[in-house]
């Protein structure tokens, strides 16, 4: 009886964000004008990268820099298989409908392949920690692009041209919902528990029996396809899939959103990609600006509040009612210290 | 057999400014631990640096080899002094934060440098300050000489470049090996605190580690800017991230080490994209990296140090 009351409570649990989202977003995207449609694309697409990269950067406490890499294989492979169904209808479906059955089954396949990708590149740079995953997942990143401009099938430097217009205001809405609950839900569980305790110590949680590579590679692999997912949305979005989507540029415009949101807290990560994108929309005629602002304030953040703007803090843990509540054993023990905070003692 | 050659003359004259680059990551992170993404920078700097100085003295029109030893050592201190600068206001203030606060700001400074460098110049004054996107021309401090001996392409850039970096690596291997301040620098590389509880002045010798690394930096950028015709604000980015694979090859924190993995990767590219891949160039060195860090993480000379707690 319990039991199948906890599966119900755990079904209801995964999809009543999307219950409730969903008829949201069909609301929304009715009434907003095609210019602020593709503003809110824009940052939806940009939430996505930057929680996904938390898991790993902020969650976890490890250093990626190739989040565009595994970008770049999402949104290949999907535009790929969009392309390939463009004018057969699966399934006797009408075309409307296949069309979105096809967008479907083409993001599932980009974060598959992305996830793949992640396994291949996390694997060995993850079972040495420190500074060697920054080092390799930039590589990669370099790697993907070489590889592109000089594969024939994936249309080389010029890319892909004419990739259906799919996505919507709509999906990409669900690809945030899907992030966030993802993140939300794996920083509650036991996976995250161990996550958290790597970053914390990951000698201690070696020592506590935790399967440090184990769960790095893991989690290495979920925030790989959600790249994949934002890479697949994004093609659909400007209709071109070219490698200069898809460079270091872009990688660090992630990293740059994770650190000002604060490593660790998925609404501070949702908060950042937003300010940015919007910021950047609003400050279109500064666009040579725009690559030495985002240094000057990573420089800043690091130099006066490496914390990032919420800390490791999620938007709820600072409302007032809130804090009364947790602040009863030690300020909040549901709250672990930023990654930065943690092996502040390490060697110089 | 004559192709084989000249692929080794290649190899080895990209694979000694790799040496040249590489030795400045190692440097620093020996001393710091930290990956100075800034470092590709530099080099950039030090192309500009040469440039600008090659126009206030008019090297264009009157080439002659003491105003090229101006312009190499000119651009040689002031890379060293910039390095020393962002040693002191960047990285300094984050030495007791942990390594990830430092290494997001050099992600900032190389950022910073490569995007203010392609920023439209300031004023009008007769030196175009930054320089903007486009590539520039950097004049050629003395004449060009190329010989054919058995059919295998050397100029006199090639003969010179590769003196000039043979040199520096032995003045380097000299003053890490054979003077005080090497002996110190070794000291701050093995311990920071117990260094400084002998006496050492950590700070200044960390200081010094940047100087030194960002001259060497520079001399690479003039030695390539002055036998290629031009330098661009991201020309600093490949050649930056393939000396950090380089450094890692022959073991990060090793001073020889940096100069063997220089030499390899120099050689393995120059021949991996001579023979079989000519257009994947750009990705042979991270594929190496993978397969070095996969079968040997502490690189060629490096030894690995167990973990202690």
């Amino acid at each position: 009886m319990s039991l199948t009351l906890d599966a119900i409570r755990l079904g209801a649990r995964s999809t009543l964000p999307f219950l409730l989202g969903v008829p949201l977003l069909w609301l929304a995207s009715s009434h907003v004008s095609s210019f602020v449609e593709i503003i809110l694309i824009t940052a939806a697409i940009n939430i996505v990268l930057a929680v996904s990269l938390n898991v790993v950067n902020g969650l976890t406490g490890q250093f990626s820099l190739g989040h565009a890499g595994f970008m770049a294989v999402g949104a290949y492979t999907s535009a790929k298989i969009t392309m390939a169904f463009r004018t057969t209808d699966i399934l006797a479906l009408p075309p409307t409908v296949s069309d979105q059955v096809v967008f479907l089954l083409a993001l599932a396949a980009g974060m598959a392949t992305a996830a793949v990708a992640g396994f291949l590149v996390g694997m060995p740079s993850l079972r040495l920690g420190g500074d060697y995953l920054a080092i390799v997942t930039l590589g990669f990143n370099e790697i993907i692009r070489v590889i592109i401009e000089n594969t024939a099938f994936l249309g080389q430097a010029t890319g892909i041209a004419g990739v259906a217009r799919r996505t919507n205001l709509i999906w990409a809405g669900t690809g945030v919902i899907a992030v966030v609950a993802m993140a939300r839900r794996l920083a509650g569980s036991t996976h995250g528990r161990a996550l958290l305790a790597i970053r914390e110590d990951e000698v201690a949680a070696e020592a506590m029996g935790v399967d440090t590579t184990g769960y790095k590679v893991r989690a290495f692999m979920i925030s790989s396809a959600f790249a994949g997912l934002a890479g697949g949305l994004l093609v659909h979005l400007i209709q071109l899939c070219t490698p200069r989507s898809f460079t270091f540029v872009k990688s660090i415009e992630v990293v740059t959103m994770v650190v000002l949101g604060g490593l660790g807290s998925v609404t501070g990560s949702v908060a950042a990609a937003l300010v940015l994108t919007i910021s950047l929309e609003a400050l279109r005629e500064l666009q040579q600006y725009r690559m030495v602002m985002y240094s000057l304030l990573l420089i800043v953040l690091m130099l006066t509040r490496p914390s990032g703007i919420f800390g490791s803090r999620e938007l709820w843990d600072m409302m007032p009612l809130r804090r009364r509540r947790s602040a009863l054993p030690d300020g909040g023990a549901s709250a672990p210290s930023s990654p930065l905070d943690a092996n502040a003692d390490e060697e110089p | 057999m004559i192709e084989f050659f000249q692929h080794l003359v290649n190899g080895i004259s990209v694979g000694t400014i790799y040496a040249l680059i590489a030795l400045g990551y190692t440097m620093v992170y020996g001393v710091l631990k930290l990956i100075n993404f800034a470092h590709g920078d530099i080099y950039m700097v030090g192309a500009f640096t040469g440039l600008y100085i090659s126009q206030m003295l008019d090297v264009d029109e009157r080439p002659s080899l003491a105003k090229a030893a101006v312009v190499f050592v000119g651009s040689m201190t002031v890379c060293g002094a910039l390095g020393m600068i962002i040693e002191r206001f960047a990285y300094r203030p984050l030495r007791h934060r942990p390594r990830l606060t430092a290494l997001i700001t050099a992600i900032g400074v190389s950022f910073l440098l490569e995007y203010g460098f392609q920023l439209p110049p300031i004023g009008n004054g007769a030196i175009a300050f930054p320089p903007g996107p486009t590539p520039r021309f950097f004049p050629e401090p003395f004449r060009r000489v190329d010989f054919e001996p058995l059919g295998i392409h050397i100029s006199n850039y090639d003969i010179v470049s590769l003196g000039v970096a043979v040199g520096l690596m032995f003045a380097l291997q000299f003053i890490v090996y054979r003077t005080k301040f090497g002996m110190a620098m070794r000291a701050v590389s093995f311990d920071p605190n117990i260094a400084a509880l002998m006496g050492v002045n950590v700070n200044r010798i960390i200081a010094w580690t940047f100087g030194l690394g960002s001259a060497l930096a520079a001399a690479a950028a003039i030695l390539v800017a002055g036998s290629r015709p031009t330098i661009n604000p991201l020309m600093g980015l490949m050649p930056g991230l393939k000396a950090f694979v380089a450094a890692v090859m022959g073991g990060i924190g090793n001073v020889p080490g940096a100069m063997l993995g220089g030499l390899l990767l120099g050689l393995t590219e120059e021949y991996v994209s001579g023979y079989l891949l000519s257009s994947y160039r750009d990705g042979i060195a991270f594929g190496l990296l993978i397969l070095i860090l996969l079968f040997r993480p502490a690189g060629l000379l490096g030894t690995m140090r167990p973990e202690k707690v």
